[in-house]
């Protein structure tokens, strides 16, 4: 199957417009049933994908505009295949997880839709189309947080859409200026990102204005990247852009927080991956310290909010920004450990995060509530409930032998060669996490079971214990035996580093890159 | 003793005035029906405007590109051929709107059918000649008409806006004389080839800048307020307000499309003399129309006027593309127009099929955000619909107009105007807001109790023309191909 990406990214939006005709009470099975069958093809993708390469496979492209050279393109490689598997389980787990609900059958399908936007960015390859999916999947999260949200579900969502529509307009400008160049240099229109990848931005590009009257050079890779940057920063969302985030967790439906944290916001890291840092490296490089700042300000200061919250869900919230400076961090380490630990960590964070949000929903289903006030002691009464939850948070936390260890490691230790102060400081978000963490633990699960109210709380039902298992069961498993996920991605970055490496032209990027070279020497030596 | 003029009868190219001889010989085809028999119903004459259009259109098609025609007045280039054609395709998709379940004052006229084909055909003349006394000529026709249109609709604020756009109209075809007047003094001609000929030889003559300023001044007010830009647009939406849904809908697009044919041919002259400030002023009032109108969008409470002012905002946009005056800017104006005519027809067409003949729903507003609220649950599949025209007037991909927002920056970007694409960039950002505020009504907001469903006026030629708008507002990526090669075709052998 040579066009498995184009059926992965059209499979569910055929079931969604299908799902119209289906009965109320019989589409949540059949969304489920899509959404199993979407995941069995994305692992069919990861069986015949040949983890030893490092290029695009499954590449499928038909020019649509060729006189504008906009052409449906879209391919995987090791950094986007896992993010897609990563993608559509949690879409199943998000759905089979998920309890009863008002208007249950418009969820669905909006799921569905929202399922082929968010596989539709990992396997684009061509800007335009990017872009499409990536605007595209404001609008089914808008629905899902305006719906079935919170009391200002409203504002919540109009401010989540609108930031990251502001932020991604920005970045079509960017995205326009490049071909524009492209088409300057080569006399073709292209928004490929395979021949974008072979242009070389300078780093002086002569500017006049006013008909040559004032001349001037500038950084055009420093602006592209900074054009660039705006859109995906929102995303992610990176510290001073990151007030939308509390209030789509605060009032989104748990199946929105989960696919918000696990995937939307993945969108951006994933981005930053794609674009920025094969485009422009020598502009990455020396974006190094500002992004690697802002990036510890979102560790710790997110880190010290999410101390302060009542609101468990508003706890996992914060902690998963935090987390989210962790890949960014790792994203700028410009080393093969860093890259790699910060793509791992960014499906440990999606599983974990997304996770913890089903755990919270499902004891708010119970309680009505998600105050840590209202609960104490309640392991008594779930157990169930309090092993998957502890095993979860440990996983937050990046406690050895389980998958958020690996990825944080990674990254630290690749970030240390570029920064060793600034590595201590992100390494306190770990000790920072465990403490936020433990006393949502201690306060939620222990102590004296004094509220009447909790007394009574049932512990998981069948359906809610089969959801989550697979993901324990992975969380467990990469976190011992990482290997099979790490070394595809790995071989990817390398790849990515030595084109990076390649194309640098200042002497602060090659020197960086360099270093990155050694490592991976070494490593080949032993 | 006059000399008798020999004029052969091949030489004055009549095919060239063909296609609006037909759109007249159509309306007095209706008034002499009309009089024959005065109690025919509308459908009636709404299915002979389509023929008529339908003829218009074919002729328009036989044309031969870059032909003059009549005395050399004529003029068949490509941007004409292409601004006619999408004049009667709108005029094609806007006239099945009459056909209401709900009967309307205005369409029992059989002369709103008549004088709309007279206006047709003075949008014709408008596009079809660069002689600035036809142009006007075209240019009144065509306007009187429309004001008669306007007036038709009988709520006492119709006669205002009809009141208020005759003399805003008197005005600027006032400015639009008096500018013509001076060209004439200066070159002593009024055709714009001749005009461009005589003026490049005499460009670095000290007064003649001087004279330039005046005429250009006075062509340029003349079409701000045509075009609604500002500071000359405060017409608009009260103008809108008081016009039917479908009318307002019809005179955002295909009266904009005339006057925007007609700045590019003098603007464009203006520009390729090299006098730079008028690109400069024409970008300053397209950035100032666009900015400043999504403010006032922003504030608005009923959807008409939001959408109102969302095109002059939108005109703005394509302003700015005129401004380029590149091949890619001008086409980029055709092709806006092009996606932009069915999404926003589409979006009026959806206010008008929940008018009330007699019930307004509130004393202030006809179409408050209110009367949309909860729609997905009256009626989801026209909260859909409406969605998507919203989404695609936001520039969301891969609805239409984001292919002509995406097409017009692109324009922006390779004539090196950046920051430009930028504005355009933060400007479609602010836009999306009361766009999407229609959109939280529609879905995420609960009806209004106290009022019974609001869809009275569905019929089965509404819900065609609805269809119709929305297929070419979501298949949009398939069809741009072809379109926008054509356009750029067509304006690039003009010469534009």
């Amino acid at each position: 199957m040579e066009n498995i990406l184009s059926i992965l990214v059209f499979f569910p939006a055929v079931a969604g417009l299908l799902g119209f005709v289906i009965d109320k009470n019989s589409i949540r099975t059949y969304a489920i049933t899509v959404a199993a069958i979407e995941f069995f093809l994305s692992l069919w993708l990861w069986a015949s994908f040949d983890t030893t390469s490092a290029s695009m496979q499954f590449v499928e492209m038909i020019p649509l505009i060729p006189d504008m050279g906009i052409s449906y393109y879209l391919g995987v490689d090791g950094i986007s295949l896992f993010i897609i598997i990563m993608t559509t389980l949690m879409t199943l787990i998000g759905m089979t997880s998920m309890g009863e609900m008002k208007n249950i059958k418009n969820m669905m399908i909006t799921l569905l839709f929202l399922e082929m936007t968010m596989i539709g960015v990992f396997v684009a390859l061509d800007a335009i189309i990017f872009y499409l999916f990536w605007e595209l999947s404001l609008v089914p999260m808008l629905y899902i947080v305006g719906a079935w949200g919170g009391p200002r579900r409203v504002y919540a969502a109009v401010k989540f859409f609108l930031y990251t529509f502001t932020g991604s307009l920005v970045m079509l400008v960017g995205m326009l200026f490049i071909a524009y160049f492209y088409h300057d240099l080569t006399g073709i229109w292209s928004f490929a990102l395979t021949d974008w990848y072979a242009l070389i931005v300078p780093v002086e590009y002569p500017i006049e204005i006013f008909d040559g009257y004032y001349k001037f050079n500038i950084d055009l890779q420093m602006w592209l990247f900074l054009a660039f940057f705006i859109g995906f920063a929102i995303k992610v969302p990176m510290f001073p852009f990151h007030t939308w985030i509390p209030y789509a967790h605060g009032q989104a439906p748990t199946i929105g927080s989960v696919i918000l944290a696990a995937v939307l916001l993945k969108m951006g890291t994933y981005g930053f991956v794609r674009f920025s840092l094969p485009m422009f490296p020598d502009a990455s490089v020396m974006a190094i310290t500002p992004i690697a700042v802002l990036a510890l300000i979102m560790v710790i200061y997110t880190a010290m909010i999410a101390y302060a919250q009542k609101d468990i869900k508003q706890v996992i919230a914060y902690s998963s920004v935090s987390h989210m400076g962790i890949i960014m961090l790792g994203l700028f380490a410009m080393n093969a450990e860093g890259l790699s630990g910060s793509v791992f960590q960014m499906l440990s964070h999606g599983i974990v995060s997304g996770a913890l949000f089903m755990l919270v929903g499902m004891l708010y289903e119970r309680r009505q509530t998600k105050m840590m006030s209202e609960f104490g002691g309640i392991a008594a009464v779930m157990p169930k409930f309090a092993i998957i939850f502890g095993i979860m948070l440990m996983a937050s936390v990046g406690l050895p032998l389980t998958i958020g260890f690996v990825g944080e490691f990674l990254v630290l230790l690749g970030f240390y060669q570029v920064s060793p102060m600034m590595t201590i400081l992100a390494g306190t978000s770990i000790i920072l996490g465990a403490v936020y963490m433990l006393r949502v633990m201690k306060k939620t699960f222990f102590g004296p079971l004094d509220k009447e109210e909790n007394k009574k709380l049932k512990d998981l039902n069948t359906r809610e214990t089969w959801s989550l298992i697979p993901l324990v069961a992975i969380v467990i498993w990469l976190g011992v035996y990482p290997k099979p996920v790490l070394a595809p991605i790995d071989n990817t970055v390398k790849a990515l580093l030595v084109f990076m490496d390649r194309k640098a032209r200042t002497p602060e990027a090659r020197e960086m890159i360099k270093t990155a070279k050694i490592t991976m020497n070494k490593e080949e030596a032993k | 003793m006059l000399e008798p003029i020999n004029v052969s009868l091949e030489s004055l190219n009549l095919i060239t005035l063909a296609p609006m001889l037909i759109a007249i010989a159509g309306g007095l085809i209706i008034l002499i029906i009309d009089l024959l028999n005065g109690k025919l119903h509308k459908s009636l004459y709404v299915m002979l405007t389509i023929l008529v259009l339908f003829i218009d259109f074919g002729s328009v098609l036989g044309l031969n590109v870059n032909e003059r025609g009549f005395f050399d007045v004529m003029l068949v280039d490509g941007i004409s051929i292409i601004s006619q054609l999408m004049i009667i395709g709108g005029s094609m998709i806007f006239i099945p709107l009459a056909l209401t379940s709900k009967r309307f004052h205005e369409y029992s006229y059989p002369e709103f059918f008549a004088l709309f084909l007279f206006m047709i055909a003075g949008f014709q003349f408008m596009v079809a000649t660069d002689n600035l006394i036809l142009i006007f000529v075209g240019l009144e026709t065509a306007s009187l008409s429309l004001y008669t249109l306007i007036a038709l609709h009988n709520r006492a604020n119709s006669y205002e806006a009809a009141v208020k756009y005759f003399t805003m109209g008197a005005l600027a075809a006032a400015f639009f004389a008096m500018g013509s007047a001076v060209v004439y003094a200066l070159t002593g001609s009024v055709e714009l080839y001749k005009v461009a000929e005589i003026m490049a030889t005499r460009l670095n003559e000290a007064g003649l800048m001087i004279a330039i300023f005046g005429s250009s001044v006075l062509l340029l007010i003349s079409f701000a307020f045509k075009l609604s830009l500002f500071p000359f647009h405060t017409w608009a939406p009260d103008v809108y307000e008081g016009a039917s849904a479908p009318l307002a809908g019809y005179m955002s697009v295909v009266p904009k499309i005339a006057a925007f044919v007609v700045s590019m041919r003098i603007f464009g002259m203006y520009i390729d003399l090299g006098v730079e400030w008028v690109r400069w002023t024409l970008l300053i009032l397209a950035v100032l129309t666009m900015t400043l109108a999504n403010i006032m969008a922003l504030v608005q409470d009923d959807v008409k006027r939001m959408l109102a002012y969302s095109s002059i905002s939108h005109a703005g946009f394509i302003m700015a593309a005129l401004a380029l005056n590149t091949t890619e800017g001008n086409t980029s104006i055709f092709l806006y127009y092009a996606l932009f005519m069915f999404t926003n027809l589409g979006a009026f067409a959806m206010l008008w099929i929940s008018r009330h003949k007699k019930r307004r729903f509130n004393v202030l507003h006809d179409h408050p955000y209110e009367k949309f609220a909860g729609l997905i649950q009256i009626m989801p599949m026209g909260a859909v619909i409406m969605a998507i025209f919203m989404l695609s007037l936001a520039g969301v991909p891969p609805f239409s107009v984001f292919w002509g927002k995406i097409y017009v920056m692109k324009a922006a970007v390779n004539a090196g105007y950046v920051p430009l694409a930028i504005i355009m960039g933060l400007n479609s950002a602010i836009a999306a807001y009361y766009y999407l505020k229609l959109i939280v009504y529609m879905f995420l907001m609960d009806p209004v109790k106290s009022v019974d469903t609001v869809y009275y006026n569905i019929s089965k030629p509404l819900l065609i023309v609805i269809g119709l708008a929305t297929l070419a507002t979501v298949s949009a990526i398939f069809y741009i191909q072809p379109l926008m090669s054509n356009l750029y075709y067509m304006v690039s052998i003009s010469n534009y």
